[in-house]
């Protein structure tokens, strides 16, 4: 159990970090939906299903959040974005 | 001062007459800022306009920025240097305070002390809920979670206020939302919907299981207010805002949200009229176990989990069109 | 140093995630990682908070069988506390989603830095337009 709790540990730390080290934006969001998950598997480590529950549930729907910012802040691309983007030579999107 | 008040004087007059005669009209465009109601700012404005007079206006911007960018420069190396040593400051603070923490899992930890003892021993008596946690965030410590379902409505007006799209005021900016949504989002896509379809019922029920049984197992109303509030997103992305428009419009979502934190107000204040003592009331914790047991926090549930699922659905609407 | 360095791996967890999201939040320019790191030090302080209350070789705080023995069961207050953070700190996130989309609508970036810049700009242009509201005399 030692090994678990440490294993987790160490991976929301790497979580943490790779987030600011990641070069796009939807990597980033991406990164930070695992370390919610690693979180909610630390609270059920920790007898405390209530928080385990509730941190998926809001993971989720926050997630959904992050990704409809995405889009609204253009760092997602759709196939005519990169259109528009080679016809002018330079990148449209917030990402980095 | 003295060299510039009659200048301005005279053009004060000649716009006065400008004005008479109807070519000139002072409120076009800036009175809303030019109308400086305490002297000091009124002061600050025109110290503000002299400088930037009496200074020569090409080369003074070229050195303003030079010198900004300069400064700027300086500054930065400074922030991220002193940013650093702080950061490592701070670790070195915080795990010498750890170091000197009771060790992880010690019963005889000072925090564990008598009032989660007595939160255990007699909870079960007094407030019906077998889930602890719930009996306490819902009945001993009720006005705090009150609190927090109010920061949620809060939050919920705030994001309303900044990405509200009015289609009446606005009706450009409306067609502008709409034409992105529409260019966004994916369109009669056969595989989401046919999910959707298996899916959103499941997981509706699924949050309501989780809402109604929080006093009995984990879960309560935050977890399954967002469980229902991810259903509903994802009913969202996969029918789009006419099939979600004909039962979550934005009346009913406000009609919801403040008749669930009315209730939850109403019932609270109940209890504390009553000496803060609710086991007088005529609602009675009931057998533990029981689906229509624990007094009020089966309700207190229900409200919040009507807030949760309310606010984060609209949340992800405001977010994705500015309106319902 | 205490001995407890050796055994609190959460605490020294929670440390080390609450710093990194503090790094992230004072030398990212980036708008979006800095909301994701206010969310890693949110997260940082809840880890810390759970693990206080946790008690070794006890259940979670549910009553099996109807046993109301306060040595079965850990510490509830913490995850009370937890509980209710999480779903604020969900708002405030959403919050900060929102201020971020109207200052990218208005200045087309998300970095900081060039917000910043933009905004100077915006200033000193400001002022010459007033000053050169100020001396119609002086116009040709």
């Amino acid at each position: 159990m030692v090994t678990l709790r440490i294993i987790l540990l160490l991976f929301l730390i790497l979580c943490a970090v790779a987030v600011s080290f990641s070069r796009r934006l939807l990597v980033s969001v991406s990164i930070y939906m695992a370390f919610s998950l690693a979180l909610a598997l630390i609270w059920l480590i920790l007898e405390s299903p209530d928080l385990a529950i509730t941190e998926a549930a809001v993971g989720a729907g926050i997630s959904s959040l992050y990704f409809i910012m995405l889009k609204k802040i253009r760092s997602i691309q759709t196939a005519a974005d990169r259109q528009n983007d080679r016809r002018r030579g330079t990148p449209t999107g917030g990402g980095d | 001062m003295e060299k510039h008040r009659p200048k301005t004087e005279y053009s004060r007059r000649e716009r006065f007459t400008r004005w008479c005669v109807g070519e000139y009209d002072p409120s076009a465009e800036r009175l809303e800022t030019r109308a400086p109601a305490d002297e000091a700012a009124r002061l600050e404005l025109q110290r503000l306009q002299e400088y930037a007079a009496n200074a020569d206006r090409g080369i003074h911007h070229e050195l303003y920025e030079l010198g900004l960018r300069r400064r700027v420069g300086l500054f930065t190396r400074f922030y991220r240097v002193a940013a650093v040593l702080f950061a490592l400051f701070l670790a070195g603070v915080l795990l010498l305070t750890v170091s000197y923490l009771p060790r992880f899992g010690d019963v005889s930890a000072p925090e564990n002390n008598e009032v989660a003892r007595r939160y255990i021993e007699k909870g079960l008596e007094e407030t019906g809920a077998v889930n602890i946690v719930a009996g306490m965030i819902l009945d001993y410590r009720a006005f705090d979670t009150f609190g927090e379902s109010c920061v949620l409505f809060v939050a919920a007006c705030c994001v309303l206020f900044l990405l509200r799209v009015d289609g009446q005021e606005d009706p450009r900016s409306q067609a502008l939302e709409d034409m992105s949504d529409r260019f966004f989002e994916p369109r009669h896509d056969a595989i989401l919907q046919m999910s959707a379809r298996l899916l959103v019922p499941v997981i509706t029920v699924f949050g309501i299981y989780v809402v109604l049984n929080g006093h009995l197992s984990p879960g309560g109303g935050f977890s399954g207010g967002a469980i229902i509030g991810s259903g509903l997103i994802l009913y969202l992305t996969a029918f789009g805002f006419a099939r979600t428009g004909r039962f979550m419009t934005e009346k009913l979502v406000k009609i919801l949200t403040v008749s669930a934190l009315s209730f939850y107000c109403a019932a609270k204040s109940y209890s504390f009229y009553t000496g803060a003592n609710h086991l007088s009331s005529f609602i009675t914790p009931g057998t533990p176990g029981a689906i229509l047991s624990a007094g009020l926090i089966v309700y207190l549930n229900i409200c919040v989990g009507i807030v949760v699922a309310c606010t984060i659905y609209s949340f992800y609407v405001m977010f994705r069109k500015g309106g319902f | 140093m205490g001995a407890s360095i050796l055994t609190n791996y959460e605490e020294i967890g929670a440390v080390l995630l609450f710093v990194i999201g503090l790094v992230n939040l004072l030398l990212q320019p980036n708008l979006v990682k800095k909301i994701i790191g206010l969310d890693i030090m949110d997260s940082a302080v809840y880890l810390f908070l759970a693990a206080k209350g946790y008690i070794a070789g006890r259940a979670a705080p549910i009553y099996t069988g109807g046993v109301t023995d306060a040595s079965l069961y850990i510490n509830p207050i913490p995850a009370g506390l937890v509980l209710t953070g999480i779903v604020v700190s969900v708002s405030v996130s959403a919050l900060m989603m929102a201020l971020t989309i109207c200052l990218y609508r208005q200045y087309h970036t998300l970095n900081l830095d060039e917000i910043m810049m933009l905004l100077r700009r915006q200033e000193a242009e400001q002022l010459q337009h007033l000053a050169a509201e100020e001396r119609p005399g002086d116009l040709p």
